[in-house]
């Protein structure tokens, strides 16, 4: 399986997450559904609808939470027959991010939860601080897309 | 329901040498109920306890010695014990060196059995 990144300093966290939570498939992407890092994806058309689904499910969940008073939900859990999915989002230097994890039966939500709590923490610390993402313009939002693609998929 | 588990942690967590007790999703690895000592973490114990157990039930099986219904695991800084209770739960006890592991066993698969369906 691999493990590619666009941003290097999240590929140490990465792979010692994948490592320890045995995760199938893990996308960390901002909340505007930039990939920064993935493992497990083939195909860059799986990788972005993985990436756009994931964002789009926390912005519902995050404004359903607002709704009812709360800040937002820690983390969303669905099971599966087969797989079962675990996202989450946290707070870096380098803005939020959005973890989405894919887990088969060879693993528990239990350890995915687990192991996501030590993975978020080292994520916050391997960012670099004071480099805030710029917010993603609807002209520049297909080009950057493309960079990060090409930059997972053919680096 | 959960009166019963309640009960049930509480007797468990009367025998002498008990860092805390807990009642485990067997499949999820997530903590249903908790009676622990400050300081245990209940989400680890709780998803290692369960990665534990599903281990050791696979290896039983592999080698013919049918379903699991105990597991004590001993090691330098404390014990760790697990109860199956099924369908899907698991009774987990976190215990130092002064446990009396015998009481501890009687407590917990009494546990078990009592929420049997």
């Amino acid at each position: 399986m691999s493990t590619t990144v666009v941003e290097p300093w999240a590929e140490h966290p990465l792979l010692r997450y994948v490592a320890e939570s045995s995760a199938r498939l893990v996308v960390v992407m901002t909340p505007a559904g930039q990939v920064l890092a993935q493992h497990g994806f083939a195909r860059a058309v799986d990788l972005m609808a993985a990436s756009a689904l994931g964002a789009a499910i926390m912005a519902a969940a995050g404004a359903l939470a607002q709704q009812l008073g709360e800040r937002s939900f820690g983390a969303l859990f669905h099971a599966g027959e087969r797989h079962g999915i675990h996202l989450a989002s946290c707070a870096t230097p380098r803005g939020p991010l959005i973890v989405l994890t894919v887990f088969g039966k060879e693993t528990s939500i239990g350890l995915v939860g687990l192991f996501y709590d030590e993975f978020a923490a080292e994520l916050r610390r391997a960012a670099p601080a004071g480099q805030l993402r710029e917010p993603v313009l609807a002209a520049d939002f297909e080009a950057d897309l493309n960079r990060s693609l090409t930059s997972l998929f053919h680096g | 329901m959960s009166d019963e588990l309640g009960r049930a942690l509480d007797r468990i967590s009367r025998v002498r040498g008990m860092r805390g007790s807990m009642w485990v999703s067997a499949e999820d690895g997530i903590p249903v109920a908790q009676l622990l000592m400050e300081g245990v973490s209940g989400k680890a114990v709780a998803a290692l306890a369960a990665s534990l157990v599903r281990k050791i039930s696979g290896t039983a099986g592999a080698v013919g010695a049918g379903r699991v219904r105990f597991v004590q695991m001993e090691a330098a800084g404390g014990t760790l014990l697990a109860a199956l209770a099924p369908p899907d739960l698991l009774v987990v006890a976190l215990a130092d060196s002064r446990v009396n592991i015998g009481l501890a066993r009687i407590e917990m698969m009494r546990a078990a059995a009592a929420v049997a369906p």
